[in-house]
C-alpha cells in the first residue's frame, strides 16, 4: 500500500502539469490512471480526483493571477451555474450509471473539439458583437499577452449559452469528479469568443470552488481516502505550480494544438468506457 | 483587481496551500514510515470533527485528511476575498454574485453532514 501511494504520486505530477497548461484539472487524466493502472475503485479513484482539481486550481491561480489574466467577474457569475450543479451532481453520485454519462459526455467532447478544430487557425478571436448581457455584467475586458508582448482587449460574446453549460459541467463534475475545465474552456472560448488562455485561466479559477461545492459531500460518504487523495493532493500540486509558471509564454495557438489532440482522445476512452466497459 | 488584493490573495492561498500540503506531506510521511494509519483496519475519519480528534491525536490518516479539509477551502477563501474586493470596488451586482456563490457553498458543505 505504500508503494501505492509513491506511484500514485507521481501519476498525480504529471497530471497536474498537463492540467495546469491546459486549463482542465487533473481529473481527466487522473480518474482513468487510477481505475486503469492501479484498478483502484472508482468511487475513491473520483474522491481523490476532486482534491486534484482542487489542488490544481489553487496552486496555479497563485501565478495567474500575477499576470491578471483571469476575468474575475466570468467567473464568479459562472460559478453560480457551476456550483449548483456540482451539488446536484454529488448528490445523484450514488443513482445514474456512470456508463451513460461517460458515452455522452465523450460525444459531447469530440463535438466541441470539432468546433474548436475549425476555430484553430485564429491566434486572436475575431471582433465579436458583445453580448448586451455581458456588457451589463461587466465582462469584457483585457489582459497583458505576455507570447505577444502586447494588450489584448476582448468582448463577451454570449452569457445564456454558457451558463447553462456551465450548469451542465458542475454536475459532471460533482459526478465524475472532473474539473469539467474542458467544458469550461470550450464554452468560454467557443460561446463566449474569449482568447484561449483568459478561458483557461478563469477555468483553472473557476475549477476549485465548482469541485469544493461537491468535494464535503465526497468527504463525508468516505470516498475521500488519505493513502490516495494524500499523494494525490500533493503531487497535483508540485505539477501545477510547475505548468502554470510555463503557461503565459505560449502562444494562444499553442495551447489550442496542445488542446485539441487531448480532448480528442479523452472523448474516445469515454466513449470506450461507456459503450463497451 | 487592484495591487494589495492581488497580494492579499496570492499570500493567503500560498500560506493556505502550502500550510494544507504541509499536514498531507506531515501525515503521509509519518503513514508511510509507521505503515500505520492510526486507525483500525484500514478505516480512515470522515466527519470534520472527527479528523479534528485524529489529528489531535497524531494520527497520521488524522493529519493527512486534516491537510485536505483545509485545502478543500482555500477555495474558499478566495472567494471570500474576492467578495472584499468588490465590496471596495462598490460593485453590487457582484458582491450579490459572489454571495451566492458563497451561500452555495455553504450549503453544500451542510448537506454533507446531512447526507451521513
Amino acid at each position: 500500500m505504500a508503494f501505492q501511494s509513491l506511484e500514485i504520486l507521481g501519476i498525480s505530477i504529471i497530471a497536474g502539469i498537463v492540467g495546469s497548461l491546459l486549463g482542465l484539472g487533473g481529473g481527466l487524466v487522473l480518474t482513468p490512471a487510477l481505475t486503469l493502472l492501479l484498478g483502484i475503485d472508482i468511487r475513491l479513484a473520483i474522491g481523490a480526483s476532486l482534491i486534484s482539481v482542487i489542488a490544481t486550481s489553487s496552486g496555479s491561480a497563485i501565478a495567474y493571477l500575477r499576470d491578471r489574466i483571469t476575468n474575475v467577474r466570468v467567473g464568479m457569475f459562472l460559478e453560480m451555474g457551476t456550483t449548483l450543479g456540482a451539488i446536484g451532481g454529488a448528490m445523484l453520485g450514488g443513482f445514474i450509471p456512470a456508463k451513460f454519462l461517460l458515452t455522452i459526455f465523450g460525444g459531447f467532447l469530440l463535438y466541441s473539439s470539432y468546433l474548436m478544430f475549425n476555430n484553430r487557425r485564429q491566434e486572436h478571436p475575431p471582433e465579436s458583437t458583445p453580448h448586451p448581457l455581458a456588457t451589463r455584467f461587466n465582462m469584457h475586458g483585457e489582459y497583458f499577452d505576455k507570447a505577444h508582448q502586447t494588450t489584448q482587449r476582448y468582448q463577451v460574446a454570449k452569457v445564456t449559452e454558457p451558463f447553462a453549460v456551465m450548469v451542465g459541467a458542475g454536475v459532471l463534475s460533482g459526478l465524475l469528479g472532473i474539473g469539467g475545465g474542458a467544458f469550461k474552456v470550450m464554452a468560454m472560448d467557443v460561446f463566449m469568443k474569449l482568447p484561449l488562455k483568459v478561458s483557461s485561466a478563469t477555468s483553472n479559477f473557476m475549477m476549485g470552488a465548482t469541485a469544493a461545492a461537491s468535494a464535503g459531500i465526497y468527504l463525508m460518504r468516505g470516498n475521500i481516502d488519505p493513502r490516495i487523495a494524500g499523494p494525490v493532493a500533493l503531487g497535483v500540486l508540485a505539477g501545477s505550480t510547475i505548468g502554470a509558471r510555463i503557461m503565459p509564454h505560449l502562444k494562444n495557438r499553442t495551447l489550442r494544438l496542445m488542446f485539441l489532440p487531448v480532448i480528442v482522445y479523452v472523448a474516445i476512452m469515454m466513449i470506450r468506457k461507456g459503450v463497451f466497459a | 483587481m487592484s495591487k494589495d488584493i492581488e497580494q492579499t490573495l496570492g499570500r493567503v492561498l500560498r500560506i493556505g496551500v502550502v500550510t494544507s500540503a504541509s499536514i498531507v506531506a506531515l501525515g503521509l510521511v509519518s503513514f508511510l514510515v509507521t505503515g500505520n494509519g492510526g486507525y483500525p483496519s484500514d478505516t480512515y475519519p470522515t466527519h470534520p470533527l472527527e479528523i479534528l480528534q485524529g489529528a489531535v491525536s497524531f494520527k497520521p490518516f488524522g493529519w493527512i485528511m486534516l491537510g485536505l479539509m483545509l485545502l478543500i477551502l482555500t477555495p474558499v477563501a478566495r472567494i471570500i476575498i474576492s467578495l472584499v474586493q468588490f465590496i471596495q470596488e462598490k460593485d453590487r451586482m457582484y458582491i450579490g454574485v459572489t454571495l451566492v456563490v458563497l451561500l452555495i457553498l455553504v450549503i453544500s458543505f451542510t448537506l454533507g453532514k446531512v447526507t451521513h
